[in-house]
């Protein structure tokens, strides 16, 4: 068996326990299992990014998903409620059948994405190899993400900070920035 | 008054470890995985253990709330800066090339390295600042109707 | 039809997946659990997205030095496409924020109505709405 193999020995691991994750939580009514549940589902797609060779995607995904909405989700769920109510059946039903009627649409699509892994698939001959090739002269910096990500595609990141930015603006005028609850009130 | 000792010495050893990992992250984000994003989201993690495990108040004496309220704007600002440098050093907008005046590489190195620390000065702060305006709030309406 | 889907596998799963978060955005009432689910249903749109800039036999597009000093890099090298792990990078943050945003909004409207199940939600609107006679 060599290192190839192995890892995908372990993508099929991480489908597996993806899937039953993803059911456990459409399961539990209970907003702390389900909150504890998305992080550790987060957790398992960045492990996931590395062996899909997306180093510095796991990273941020590892940071974001199993620290940052955690801890979001459950200080949201703190100062909401503790326990969703359960599915009604007209609720399962409908959304069975919007869930069936998207599926078979993306399903009868799937035939026309490229082969798992093609180095000449539309996506991979495009602008992205094109990065790697000019990235030594032109950048020259070991890491093709960054240079992209901050110098060919500057504009776009810097339109992605700016959306963060207006994110932390809207948050802190919902929630009252300073921390004092509605202090002014009581 | 905290009861959780072995919480609060871990922490304390850890916070400084996830702090430098954090820097690291960042400033060896051209040669090895990582960036401005990754580093930004990893100090704001520092930050919100430090305040679970040592309270919000403690927390907002480390970090004071006018700081992520800066920082924020600064990030932005500081990116949006780097382009208008480019700009008007005969570049176009957001050419790092332009930042060295014989126009080697050497600018695309510079202008890396500054629009990276703007992207992790704005998301730091983003994310302390959401954490303060969570955490920072009271449970109320428990009579509200419904 | 076999041989479409066996050479897509990864991508048939991570559809599942989607679906999966699909499901619970509409089948649950409660906003919480309804951000959980978008949540679920955006991790998967990122799954798919680096699942196809995967290369085979390709790692990470970071390079040697020595190939960085020579200015070019190897004709048999390979790697995954940069491009897309760029767009989810920046698409990830750009999601925590977002997800905060909405949770924001789920914290105020629990201040405000008292409850964060949509069912009561729209019967207190109308209630309300009978009220002013409208």
């Amino acid at each position: 068996m060599n290192g190839a193999e192995i890892t995908q020995l372990f993508d099929y691991l991480f489908m597996v326990m993806l899937l039953f994750i993803g059911l456990a939580i459409i399961r539990l009514q209970n907003l702390f299992a389900v909150v504890m549940l998305t992080g550790v589902y987060s957790l398992i797609a960045a492990a996931w990014f590395v062996s899909l060779s997306a180093a510095d995607v796991a990273i941020t995904e590892a940071a974001v998903g199993a620290g940052i909405s955690t801890v979001l989700l459950l200080a949201a769920m703190l100062l909401t409620s503790g326990k969703a109510k359960p599915t009604t059946a007209f609720r399962h039903w409908a959304a069975l059948v919007v869930m069936t009627a998207a599926g078979a649409a993306v399903f009868y699509a799937l035939g026309d994405l490229p082969v798992y892994g093609a180095a000449d698939s539309p996506a991979n001959t495009g602008v992205g190899m094109a990065y790697i090739d000019r990235t030594p002269a032109e950048i020259n910096i070991p890491n093709v993400v960054t240079a992209v990500l901050a110098s060919y595609r500057g504009f776009d990141t810097m339109g992605e900070v700016f959306v963060v930015f207006a994110a932390g603006v809207g948050v802190a005028l919902l929630l009252n920035l300073s921390g004092r609850g509605k202090r002014g009130e009581d | 008054m905290n009861p959780y000792v072995v919480l609060r010495v871990v922490s304390k050893l850890l916070i400084p470890l996830i702090f430098l990992f954090g820097f690291y992250v960042h400033f060896h984000g051209e040669y090895s995985p990582g960036g401005g994003f990754s580093a930004g989201v990893v100090l704001g993690v520092g930050v919100i253990l430090y305040a679970l495990i040592f309270g919000m108040d403690a927390a907002r004496k480390a970090v004071p709330p006018w700081w992520a309220r800066i920082g924020m704007a600064m990030g932005a600002f500081i990116f949006a800066g780097v382009g208008f440098v480019s700009l008007f050093m005969g570049g176009n907008f957001l050419d790092y090339t332009a930042l060295d005046p014989n126009r080697t590489y050497l600018g695309q190195h510079l202008g890396i390295v500054a629009v990276e620390f703007g992207v992790r000065m704005s998301v730091t702060a983003v994310i302390i600042a959401i954490f303060y305006a969570f955490a920072g709030r009271e449970r109320t309406g428990d009579t509200a109707e419904g | 039809m076999i041989e479409i889907i066996a050479d897509r596998f990864t991508y048939a799963v991570i559809l599942v997946l989607m679906m999966v978060g699909l499901y619970a955005v509409i089948a649950t009432g409660n906003l919480v659990k309804r951000m959980v689910g978008l949540s679920i249903f955006q991790t998967s749109v990122f799954l798919l997205y680096i699942a196809t800039a995967k290369v085979t036999g390709g790692g990470p597009a970071i390079f040697d030095y020595s190939d960085l000093a020579a200015r070019t890099i190897p004709e048999d090298a390979i790697y995954a496409n940069p491009l897309p792990h760029v767009l989810i990078l920046t698409a990830i943050v750009v999601g925590v924020a977002t997800l905060a945003m909405g949770l924001a909004l789920v914290v105020r409207i629990r201040e405000v109505y008292g409850t964060i199940e949509d069912d009561e939600l729209s019967e207190i609107d109308h209630d309300d709405e009978l009220k002013k006679g409208v």
